[in-house]
């Protein structure tokens, strides 16, 4: 491969995922997630000189991880652009690395939400600053922001409720490839449509995962890759950015930030939309899957629902996408993106398995944060 | 049960909270580029001028979005399902509002009035116009 290589993946690992139960904590699955990658790699703890973290049970979850493993940085980097931070970080660490600040950055995440029984749907109490005007409704978040978009694109485009569940029912049968997801049974359009309605018009199988779980991911420069265990992952593109923070003042509810970081990453990369071999989308909710394709090209405005149409995104479909069952089936803990980099770094290795897309060779990774607030965009090859 | 949530006013918002106890819908205005401003801020966020004024809203507009709230937290499960939305205003910036209306539709026009929930706090829902 001929493009400009910025930087490698050559470790990636998940920790324990699903539900840990409520003696393990965000650290433990962090560095069971951190030893295997590292592992993968082929690299030790004291290689690593730049830590790359957001989440996690820590006002400086950076900080924290370097502590608990014992790592002292010169690079640190704690951006939280919500679940597309670790998508982020990679684009931060081969910037980084480029510049000479660094040469082993390890990227980490780890929740256990779902054994905590944290995640609540609403605040209660005083509301400061801004999301005074938001968070009094009742409006149940993140939920309620997407089925927001959700309504506005059904208006706007003419996508229906099936459209979205295609996404579900593709997702899910990826699931069924990976021993790891979390729901595994195969199901159908109606299935979705007939589970209960959260926020209209988003049903609970439009929705993502409640899990624990966490994940580490190891870039290093081309020169280090030289000598690491695995066959390195190039990293050939990257871009990021972030339209608005509440869901009153994205600019256009149809449009993620996507279209700004998919074009900045694609054009550093020099590829174009029919080059992927497989594509793997932050996939909070059905919604974001279906704006994603529309914003970072593969489709045009509002085509998003035809363009899943008739299990096109499945196994064997001519359109892989979210081959590890997604967020929506594979686990969810809270902060999915650095899942996508796992995956996606699978599939270009050739380990994947039943669920491997055959010859895959460029992978197209996007993140998706906040309500549809932040979006960073990833082009990986080898 | 915990608390229902409610806004804190600041030197910011405050007079839009003020406004709506006296039955008005209040935003800013920019006095150096003329746009409108919602949420309220300290500075414009189209020119960076700190010359930001309060003018009240027709307190007309469209429904931009909406969904129907099936499932929520728990100080707000009785009242489910109900309908919240964003409204665009005639003035051109959108805010987020309970919607009094049955059945709502993108595009549908839509009034602010006023929900009186207590001594300090009147919040502004939408009704069809």
């Amino acid at each position: 491969m001929t493009r400009s290589r910025l930087g490698a993946i050559v470790g990636v690992a998940e920790s324990d995922l699903g539900v840990v139960g409520p003696d393990r904590t965000a650290f433990q699955l962090q560095a069971q997630a951190a030893k295997a990658a590292l592992g993968d790699a082929g690299l030790t703890l004291r290689d690593v000189d730049a830590v790359f973290s957001a989440g996690g049970d820590a006002w400086s979850p950076t900080m924290a991880i370097a502590e608990y493993l014992g790592i002292t940085p010169r690079w640190s980097d704690g951006t939280n652009l919500g679940g597309s931070s670790f998508d982020a970080h990679v684009g931060h660490a081969v910037t980084a690395i480029r510049a000479g600040r660094c040469e082993v950055a390890l990227i980490t995440y780890g929740s256990t939400q779902r054994s905590l029984r944290s995640r609540s749907l609403a605040r209660s109490g005083e509301v400061r600053g801004p999301a005074q005007f938001e968070l009094i409704w009742g409006l149940p978040l993140p939920v309620g922001a997407y089925a927001l978009a959700a309504t506005r694109h059904m208006h706007q485009y003419g996508t229906t409720a099936e459209q979205l569940a295609e996404v579900a029912v593709a997702t899910r049968a990826w699931a069924g490839l990976n021993p790891k997801a979390y729901y595994r049974d195969p199901i159908t359009i109606a299935d979705v449509l007939a589970s209960p309605m959260i926020s209209s018009p988003l049903h609970l199988l439009d929705c993502c995962l409640v899990t624990d779980g966490g994940g580490a991911v190891v870039v290093t420069s081309e020169a280090v890759a030289a000598s690491t265990r695995r066959a390195p992952v190039w990293v050939l593109g990257h871009g990021e950015a972030h339209t608005h923070l509440t869901i009153g003042s994205m600019p256009d509810l149809t449009v993620t930030p996507a279209a700004l970081s998919g074009p900045v990453a694609m054009g550093m990369a020099g590829v174009s939309h029919a080059d992927f071999d497989v594509v793997e989308l932050y996939d909070s909710f059905t919604i974001t899957v279906i704006e994603t394709l529309e914003s970072l090209g593969f489709c045009g405005p509002g085509e998003g629902g035809a363009f899943v149409a008739g299990q096109r995104t499945a196994p064997g479909g001519d359109f892989p996408l979210n081959t590890n069952g997604g967020g929506l089936s594979y686990c969810h803990p809270g902060m999915y993106g650095i899942f996508l980099l796992i995956e996606a770094t699978r599939q270009l290795r050739g380990e994947r398995g039943e669920a491997q897309v055959p010859g895959a060779r460029l992978a197209l990774v996007n993140g998706t944060g906040g309500v549809l607030s932040s979006c960073a965009t990833v082009v990986l090859g080898v | 049960m915990s608390e229902r949530p409610y806004p804190v006013p600041d030197r910011d918002t405050a007079p839009f909270w003020e406004g709506t106890l006296q039955g008005e819908l209040r935003i800013q205005r920019c006095s150096a580029c003329s746009r409108h401003v919602f949420y309220p801020r300290a500075v414009c966020p189209h020119c960076l001028a700190d010359s930001l004024e309060w003018v009240v809203a027709a307190g007309t507009g469209t429904v931009y979005s909406f969904t129907e709230v099936h499932r929520t937290s728990e100080e707000f499960r009785a009242e489910a399902p109900f309908a919240v939305g964003l409204i665009e205003l005639d003035e051109g910036v959108r805010l987020m509002a309970r919607l009094d209306i049955a059945e709502p539709v993108v595009g549908m026009p839509v009034r602010v009035v006023f929900n009186r929930v207590s001594e300090d706090l009147s919040l502004p829902h939408f009704k069809e116009a």
